[in-house]
């Protein structure tokens, strides 16, 4: 596809990587030289200096030839115009905005059509709601969610003290006493797709399907903790904070703010009656434990200095606290970080760009039936979710019996909503839902790409 | 440095070197030459041994490609290119010693022209062929090539470094997005304008062969001959359609991208375009008036200023008639044109059109900057600002050149030839243009030259072809360095 990015910034550069790396002719619009040397270089593509929002720079990036655009700059207001403009040139155009201003929320839902708008993204909204998925469903660093919900990809990493550790994938029944699935193990940085003989290490992060149901089973027989989380602590007083204050008032839980400035800790406490906001500067450790640190059920390091972050999660998992989230601004330091004790990892702009490039991906299977496509295991594999059509191959043939690609698996059957662990006798007939976890990136665009 | 990345690499271009030889050796079969066939079939042996010898121990490399690799590769896959391909000139015994073959293919190459050679009639055809096809690979570039027919799409900045260091002009971009497809864009129209060129030279009545050879030194603006005259013994039909097509040549290619698009508007308010055909007609003009009572009829005068023009200026360098005949104001005008070559992103040498209106441009403006010092002016190029840089580069590229032709002047003055001839010479070797002038004329060749002058005017023409940098960098230390 023929798309163009405007703003070569976090995000921006993040899905500059990834999209030419999935084949699409990119041209990228910034204002700044430097940028877009740097991505000349990087990446296979067209660069275009100038001002996005102006009509004259479109039609340089050739806007009338392209399908989609996506605008990432740092300003809302140049973003909505840069898509109006962009839709005023091209009808047929999709557009993208990144839009992080909560005040302008409501009139983007109303007016989408006056601003040509196909879909906005906030990653600080949707970091946020990231998070609440986790304090709401305690226990996994990450959970992905398909079927409408009622399937999970979930990562576990397994402590030193597990009950797993040393146990062969075949034997995982047996203590786990849930039907679950393993669809790939990262070890050391690298992922595997494991069979039955892989037997578990400390350390590893496992990526585990199955429906809901038999997920809290798994987290029972643990012993992995899945009290309720009452009392969260926020480092931070960011719009990630502001967003997720407000969906955790919501959710009945007791939030506590610390901010080091005061003129935002009084827009907080103005804006959040419930949450209680202090003023004061996180990496305290007194301060911290003035807060209660040692009594919350959670901790959430959402400052924008990843350093700080990171110690403040260190000296919260140091302090035993059950679940601790550490938001991270440069994916590369969530990787160096894979050994230290910092709970979940969050990255909003992975986050952003990933919802990005599941939008691309379905542009681009219009035709054919993925519904949904999450990235899994560090990016080194995916899972993608198809409906079996009336004309799909292998219909009501059992597994076992199937030849499938050797990076191929299949990790959910789901017939009427219910999801299945598939087995070697189960089969899938039209109207079910799979999903298809894979190690070639980009390759399996249809249920039929699986089949060898 | 990723050694086993380069290996990899440049057991490609010598692979890529195999199959263009092939059509050569298919030729020499049919025509039945012997020597010519041992000499391609012992040539292709080599590069096959020397192909594999590189790509076995090299096959795993990695795909890590910085500017440092990029650079390096680019020299090292025309030196290497070169090498191997002057190889048949020995074997055939058309030129039994190495530096006579090697300045010979150099020469094709860099789409130079230049030639050692005093007698090619004497050479077997298919050699001839092969001496004429390096200039069609060499114009547009072989790792360009190399590039639009590889499969996959290279590893991270592979291609923007690789195509930086070998496509000629100031300020190197894409057309489209993807380099593999700029690179197939740039080669489909090289190959539709040479087919072209090769069927209104048919239509004249050239016989096949010359007619392939003429379009490649054409296209490539090479201008290797297939007669000891060049091309004066041709019709004057013939000689047109080269000049038409030489020009042609000389234009960058995203024009014709452009033209294709159906955007005709940028390609008109080109400035770089402009300022081509404005020096073409200037120059014509100029040198017909200069040169009228030499011919007889207005017909001829004006034949053979523009083809002469038009070979000088896109540094193709056929010749149709002796210009070194022509009186000194004729021949001044000829090495400016020398100098300044064809338009940037086509397949023409020199110091091209995009850069000398840069230096000239940068030059007002710094005389304007004496006489008025708080003045802030910018200098624009098709109505945009140009960036600082590019301007610096361009001014390091001028200063690199005149470095350059200075040291590669005195070597050759040991010749003891006249000065005129000496800096002609070097000139024309490091413009990539062909003739020089006196004793290096249009009817001279530069087989009398010792084997140092020889060599350093084939350094002089890959450095040339290259854009200096690319070969400058090789003798630098910082370029050897553990990283």
């Amino acid at each position: 596809m023929n798309i163009i990015i405007a703003g070569g910034g976090k995000v921006g550069s993040t899905l500059v990587s990834q999209l030419a790396a999935e084949g699409h002719d990119l041209t990228l619009i910034d204002w700044n030289k430097t940028v877009l040397d740097r991505t000349i270089n990087d990446s296979d593509v067209l660069s275009v200096q100038g001002n996005c929002a102006a009509m004259d720079t479109l039609l340089t990036a050739r806007v009338k030839e392209a399908d989609l655009l996506i605008a990432a700059t740092n300003l809302d207001e140049v973003n909505l115009l840069c898509c109006m403009t962009a839709h005023g040139l091209n009808k047929n155009i999709h557009t993208i905005a990144r839009i992080r201003n909560p005040e302008y929320t409501q009139q983007i839902y109303k007016m989408r059509d006056s601003f040509g708008l196909s879909f906005t993204v906030n990653p600080e909204r949707q970091a946020a709601l990231e998070i609440e998925k986790l304090l709401k469903y305690p226990g996994f660093l990450r959970r992905d969610t398909f079927v409408g919900g009622r399937t999970e990809i979930v990562e576990l990493r397994l402590d030193a003290d597990s009950k797993l550790i040393g146990i062969a994938l075949s034997e995982m029944y047996k203590t786990v006493k849930a039907r679950v699935l393993v669809c790939a193990v990262v070890r050391k940085g690298q992922a595997y797709s494991p069979k039955g003989d892989f037997v578990l290490e400390s350390g590893d992060k496992l990526y585990i399907t199955a429906p809901t149901a038999n997920l809290t089973a798994l987290l029972k027989n643990l012993g992995v903790i899945t009290r309720k989380v009452r009392r969260v602590l926020l480092c931070g007083g960011d719009r990630i904070s502001f967003y997720l204050a407000q969906l955790l008032e919501k959710d009945g839980m007791d939030v506590t703010i610390i901010e080091q400035n005061s003129e935002r800790c009084r827009f907080l406490a103005e804006e959040l009656p419930e949450a209680s906001v202090s003023l004061g500067d996180c990496s305290d450790q007194a301060r911290l434990e003035e807060e209660g640190i040692a009594s919350a059920d959670a901790v959430v390091t959402l400052t924008g200095i990843d350093e700080m972050n990171m110690i403040v999660s260190l000296y919260a998992s140091s302090r035993k606290v059950p679940q601790v989230i550490t938001k991270i601004g440069r994916p590369e330091n969530a990787r160096l970080a894979d050994s230290l004790a910092l709970g979940s990892i969050i990255c909003p702009r992975e986050i952003s760009s990933g919802a990005i490039v599941r939008y691309v991906r379905a542009m681009q299977n219009q035709e054919s039936a993925a519904i949904t496509v999450h990235a899994i295991a560090d990016g080194q594999a995916e899972a993608v979710e198809f409906l079996v059509e009336e004309d799909t191959p292998h219909c009501g043939e059992p597994l076992k019996a199937l030849k499938l690609k050797p990076d191929v698996l299949i990790a959910s059957i789901s017939r009427q909503n219910r999801p299945q662990v598939p087995g070697g006798d189960s089969v899938f007939l039209p109207g079910d839902t799979v999903v298809i976890v894979t190690s070639g990136r980009g390759t399996i665009r249809s249920l039929e790409d699986i089949f060898a | 440095m990723n050694f086993k990345l380069m290996g990899k690499f440049l057991s490609q271009i010598s692979a890529l070197e195999f199959l263009f030889m092939i059509p050569a050796l298919v030729i020499a079969l049919s025509l039945g030459e012997s020597v010519a066939v041992n000499a391609f079939l012992l040539t292709m042996a080599i590069i096959a041994g020397f192909t594999l010898a590189l790509w076995i121990p090299c096959r795993k490399g990695g795909s890590s490609f910085g500017i440092r690799e990029g650079m390096v590769c680019c020299s090292a896959a025309w030196i290497i290119m070169a090498v191997l391909g002057c190889l048949p000139f020995i074997f055939s015994g058309a030129l039994p010693r190495f530096v006579d073959a090697l300045f010979e293919t150099v020469s094709g190459f860099t789409t130079t022209g230049s030639s050692v050679a005093a007698d090619v009639t004497a050479f077997p055809r298919s050699i001839l062929y092969w001496r004429s096809f390096t200039h069609w690979v060499g114009g547009m570039g072989v790792l360009v090539f190399l590039l639009a027919v590889s499969p996959g799409e290279g590893g991270k900045g592979f291609t923007m470094h690789l195509l930086r260091a070998e496509s000629p002009g100031p300020d190197v971009g894409k057309l489209v997005p993807k380099m593999k497809q700029t690179a197939r864009i740039l080669y489909l129209i090289y190959i539709g304008m040479s087919v072209l060129n090769l069927v209104f030279l048919l239509c004249g009545g050239m016989d096949p062969l010359d007619a392939v050879c003429t379009m490649f030194g054409t296209a490539g603006t090479g201008g290797f001959g297939v007669r000891n005259d060049s091309l004066a013994s041709f019709s004057p039909y013939i000689q047109n359609v080269t000049t038409v097509f030489m020009f042609l040549f000389g234009v960058n290619f995203s024009c014709y991208y452009l033209i294709l698009l159906g955007n005709f508007k940028s390609v008109f308010k080109d400035d770089e375009l402009r300022f081509y055909l404005l020096l073409i007609f200037a120059s014509i003009a100029l040198i017909a008036l200069n040169v009228r009572d030499l011919y007889a009829t207005w017909e001829e005068t004006l034949r053979h200023s523009a083809f002469q023009v038009g070979t000088i200026m896109s540094t193709s360098g056929y010749a149709t008639t002796d210009f070194d005949l022509w009186p000194g104001f004729a021949k001044g005008i000829l090495l400016l044109l020398m100098v300044f070559g064809g338009c940037a992103g086509s397949t023409a040498g020199g110091l091209k059109v995009a850069r000398a209106m840069l230096l000239l441009k940068s030059l007002r403006r710094n005389i304007r900057q004496v006489l008025n010092p708080r003045k802030v002016q910018v200098v624009r190029v098709n109505g945009k600002a140009v960036d600082e840089t590019v301007l610096d580069n361009a001014n390091a590229y001028l200063a690199a050149f005149v470095t350059i032709l200075v040291l590669s002047f005195l070597v050759l003055m040991a010749e003891g030839m006249s000065i005129g001839s000496t800096l002609s010479g070097v000139l024309t070797c490091l413009n990539n243009v062909g003739p020089g002038l006196e004793q290096l004329g249009p009817t001279c060749n530069f087989g009398g030259l010792s084997d140092l002058s020889k060599l350093t005017l084939t350094a002089d023409m890959l450095i040339g072809r290259l854009e200096i940098f690319p070969i400058l960098i090789l003798f630098s230390r910082t370029t050897w360095k553990r990283k």
